[in-house]
This record gives C-alpha cells, structure tokens and sequence, in this order.
C-alpha cells in the first residue's frame, strides 16, 4: 500500500477514465476561473491606476484630461501639505497600532497558555472583540465616547473630569481614543497566531532549561522568542500592511477629523477621488503608497532576516 | 488538551531559584507553575477592558431612550423595531446575508478548483500564480475603489449586489485557495489513486475519497469568506447608492453619520450586525485556534 504514495507522480491511472486523460490540460482549465477573476479585477484595476497616474483625468472637468507626465507627482512631492500630513499620521498610526497590538497580543497569548481554571472560557472571551468588524467597532466607541451619555459622563459622575467631554472631537485627545478603540480588536488578532505558534514549542525545551537553572524570564528570551520569531515577523507585517490600508474604523470613527487630524493617506486618497472627483491624482498618490508599502515591507523583512537562522 | 488542573497549589512556589544544587528536584511540571495572580490579575484586568464596550453597546439596546441608568432594566425592545423597521434593518439585513451567503459559495468553489490543482499537479506557471497569490495581499482593495467602480459601470453591475459579491470574493480568493490547497496536501493522494483503481473517475474520487476529509477546513474558509463579506463595508458604500440595496455596515455609518446620533437605535443596529458573526464563530472556535496557524502563518 504504502510504496505508492511514495511515488511522487501518480502513476497512470486506468485508460478508461476520461477524467484524467487530459492531465496537461486539467489544471489550467482548474485554476482558470480563479485567474480570470483575479486577472479581471486585482491586476486590471491595479494597471489602469498605473496608467491614470500619468494622466489628468477629472470627470467633471473634462477639458483638462489628457496626458500628464509626472506631474501629479511633482504636485504631490512638492506642492501638497496634506499628502505629507496624511503620510505621516499613518505612519504613526501603523507603527502605534502594530507595536501595542504586538505588545499586549503576547502577553495575552502567554498568559492564556498557563493551564489554569477557567482557560477555555478566558481565551475564548480575550478573542471576542476578532471577528468585529471596523464599522461596527465605530458604533461601540461612538456609544462609549458620546458627550451626553458615555464613559467621560459617568466617570464626571464619580467626580473624574468635566461633563460634556468629547474625546472624539478635540484635537489632543482624539489620537489616543481612536488607537483604544482599534487596540480593542486588534490586539486578539495577535493573541491569537502567537498562541497557535506557541503549541509548538517542545516542552522539552523548557525542562532543560529548568534543569539548568535559567529564570523563566530567561527562558522566555531565549526559547520562546526565537522560537515565535518568523510567527512575530510575518504577523506585524501582514497587520502593518492591513492597518496602512484599512479605512473602515476611522472613516466611520472620526471621518478623519477632526480638522483632518486623523486622516491617513488611504482616506486621503479615498476622499480625492470620491469627492473630488480627481482620479488622476488619487491615482498618483495610490502608486506612491503601493511603492512605499512594499519598499517598507522589503526593508522590514530583509532587516529582520525572515525564515533566517534556525528553519 | 485541557487538562483541568483543580489543584490550587498553596503559596505558589518560587518559580525557579537559579540554586546551585546540580540536581533541583524537578516536580516533573515545575515548569509549568506560574503564580496564579500572574495569570488572574492581568487577564482580569483586560477582560475588564474588552467586556465593557460590549456591555455598553447591549445596554444602549436594552434600556429606554433617555435612561442613564447603568443597568437595562426596565428592559426594552422598542429599538430593534424600531431599527428593523424604521430604519430598513430588515431589508439591509437581507441583502447582507444574501450577500455574505454568495461570497461563501463563490469562494469556496472557485478556491477549491484552484486548490486541487496546486495541490497534485505540477505545471508550468505554477510557481509564477502562487507568488502571484502572495502579491495579491499587499493589494488594498481600498485604494483599487476608483477602477473597480470604473469596471462595474462598464458591466451595468453598480446598484446591484453581484458588484459587491464579485470584489469581496476577489479578494478573499488568494488566501482562501493557498489555505486549501494545504488541505489538499493533507489528504495522501495514494487515497485518491486507489479508487481510481477501483474505477472512479477523477472528480467522483475527490468527491468520495477528499471532499469528506476537507470538510473542517471548507467550514472555516467558507466562514472567513461569510464573516468578511459581511463585515466589509467600503464596497457597498462605493457600489450600492440605491437605499434597499444597501447592507448592514453601510447602515450603521448611517445611523453614525446623522446629525443627531439616535444611540439606542445603533447599539440595536451594531448588535444586529454582531449576531451572524458571533454564531459563526462560536461554531468555528476550536478550529480556529488549533489549526490557524498551520495554513495561515507557516503559508
């Protein structure tokens, strides 16, 4: 039984079956309609945002479209406050959000991987905020953030701060209060692929360890850390990728307001091309965001030398 | 995998003192013994912070509009009537399933087929559609709104459900078809060939012989699919203008977006749009958090 699945090719089925007699032909036809898909609607609309970036293209200026060069660029680089106000509030949104979702998404995950009493219930309640989706996680921060009736009410109540408070519309609170509300469920996220990676972690491991005396936190340094390394640095990435590109939560939290204080690039974008009406320059400006997230994500894996040492 | 460990262990002994005796008696599972205010302060204290906001949002729900009471009682449902009526939850709450429930199918179709073909064939751009797949996921489908809406127009799809259900199923698709295609490798091929021999054609093989074997794995994927395409909001928003066509995210922003807040009406609104999700995923968990990373994180 065994020697033929130890051949790597199958060997020829019977003539009779029509099925398989056409193996060279058989996984096109199988992979095509997932292709035509992805060709139809990922790779087409990433060209033709290639294509407008060179071009002036206004549906509601007709006149002015025509091609541009590069100077949807130039404008960006040179004569656009808000391209580099929007580009550095998400940079600093992304690198915020990714490292206390890191931060507090291990040390969850290390905690619920103790055995104690009442594990089952504690992982399955610290995951629940995962599956929220970014709209409706607005609607609960916009109920707990609310002026008349939310948190700042209650705790003006219990004598904490003034009544009426809207951490949502002024300007030095509303970073924070958006990152808490995107920690909420962000943090589960990584709770949850460092808990899976850490089953795997031999046990044998730690009780050499523990035989020769290592504290635990230096078993943690030196263990388990490498052992979760490529885990950490594909998740940050993927996450950091995701929180660059989301819009969801802030569109619909703040509206990127206020004062545009919380607008990232991508709402920038969005706001451009929906409002404005200005394709080619929101085309522009996704081409730099495309080049600088890869660029960022090349940089990030060569730094931290993924699938390195070890595996 | 759980092993109930009832014993609560008095004083917690010191973890480990880096003592000199060459031979520490090792209890066999010292190792494993953290104080158990180390797991219970911390845990508390962050589920402290994830059970609020939850909480919050169920007693906006439940109490009478006006009340500020921290309790819902005297309980109330005039805001889910109020909100599936008056508001068009219920329509919204039909286009959305209609919507989630299609994605599912799509995607679990289409990444089966491509799946099966990673999995047990070796052809020629194999290597080349795979990174293709890979590249897919630094591709925000946020930024891609403009021509995906330039395409649906040329297609008459704007207003109509199926745009929405083409670009969420676009996009769930890499992922989806790597995670299957892994699978599928799980599942011996000398499976398959032996009922080949015993005279099934190729499809009434898979369909015998793996399709039962993939089926938790088809589960959560179709979940992932299900879950996101209702969660998803952009595409709606950009694709649907027409007010019945419209889907449970996009009538939460609604509600938000309104001049006066109606708050009891978006907490019954949020809690709407959380039960599909929470039944799924109470449905998915154990699988979740065994196996997730096996096909997700190791690729």
């Amino acid at each position: 039984m065994a020697q033929a699945a130890a051949v790597a090719k199958p060997p020829a089925p019977p003539r009779r079956r029509r099925a398989s007699a056409t193996p060279r032909r058989l996984p096109y036809l199988l992979i095509a309609p997932a292709a035509l898909l992805m060709l139809g609607f990922i790779a087409y609309p990433v060209i033709s945002v290639f294509y407008y970036s060179l071009q002036n293209y206004n549906p509601t200026k007709p006149w002015r479209n025509g091609y541009a060069g590069f100077d949807n660029f130039v404008h960006a680089f040179t004569d656009d406050p808000q391209f580099w106000d929007t580009l550095t509030f998400s940079a600093k949104w992304v690198v915020v959000e990714v490292g206390l979702q890191l931060l507090f998404g291990l040390a969850l995950a290390l905690i619920v991987n103790q055995t104690f009493v009442g594990r089952a219930l504690g992982r399955a309640l610290v995951f629940s905020p995962w599956a929220v989706s970014g709209v409706l996680t607005s609607a609960i921060w916009v109920l707990l953030y609310n002026s008349q009736t939310g948190i700042t009410r209650y705790l003006a109540d219990a004598g904490i701060g003034e009544y009426g408070t809207s951490w949502l519309s002024d300007t030095s609170t509303v970073f924070p209060a958006a990152i808490v509300a995107d920690l909420w469920r962000g943090v589960p996220f990584f709770a949850i692929l460092i808990l899976a990676d850490l089953q795997s972690v031999s046990k044998d491991l730690y009780e050499a360890a523990e035989v020769d005396g290592a504290s635990r936190l230096k078993q943690f340094w030196h263990i388990t850390l490498p052992h979760l390394k490529d885990a950490i640095v594909l998740s940050t990435l993927l996450r950091a990728v995701w929180e660059f590109n989301n819009v969801d939560l802030l569109y619909t939290l703040t509206g990127g307001g206020p004062a545009g204080e919380t607008t990232t690039l991508p709402l920038y974008i969005a706001n451009t091309s929906v409002d404005a009406h200005n394709f080619g320059y929101a085309s522009a400006l996704t081409t730099v965001a495309f080049v600088i997230l890869l660029f960022c994500s090349m940089v990030y894996l060569r730094l931290s030398k993924f699938g390195g040492e070890g595996k | 995998m759980i092993t109930k460990e009832a014993t609560e262990v008095a004083p917690a002994p010191a973890p480990v003192t880096p003592a000199a005796d060459q031979r520490p008696r090792t209890s066999h599972r010292a190792w494993d013994e953290v104080p158990r205010w180390q797991i219970y302060v911390p845990l508390s204290i962050y589920l402290i912070f994830t059970l609020i906001p939850f909480y919050w949002i169920l007693l906006f729900a439940l109490r009478p509009a006006g009340s500020t009471s921290l309790v819902p009682w005297p309980m109330t449902f005039e805001h889910f009537e109020k909100v599936w009526n008056e508001r068009d939850f219920g329509i919204y709450f039909q286009n959305s399933v209609l919507t989630g429930v299609a994605t599912l199918l799509l995607t679990t179709l289409v990444a089966l087929t491509g799946g099966y073909a990673l999995a047990r064939f070796d052809f020629k751009i194999k290597r080349g559609f795979m990174l293709a797949l890979l590249c897919t996921q630094f591709v925000p489908g946020a930024l891609l709104l403009v021509p995906l809406f330039q395409i649906f127009a040329e297609l008459k799809m704007i207003n109509s459900l199926g745009s929405v259900i083409i670009a969420e199923t676009v996009f769930q698709l890499p992922l989806s078809m790597i995670l299957i295609s892994g699978f599928i490798r799980n599942v011996p091929y000398s499976l398959e060939e032996a009922a080949w021999v015993d005279g099934c054609g190729r499809l009434t093989a898979f369909r015998i012989v793996v399709l039962p074997l993939l089926r938790p794995g088809l589960i959560a994927v179709g979940s992932f699919a299900f879950v996101h395409a209702w969660n998803h909001f952009l595409f709606a928003l950009m694709f649907l203008s027409d007010q019945t066509k419209q889907t449970i995210p996009v009538g939460l922003n609604t509600l938000m977006s309104a001049d006066s807040v109606d708050l009891g009406a978006l907490a019954a609104g949020g809690i709407i749009a959380a039960v599909p999700v929470v039944i799924v995923f109470a449905f998915i968990q154990k699988w979740l958090i065994t196996g997730f990373s096996a096909g997700a994180v190791k690729g």
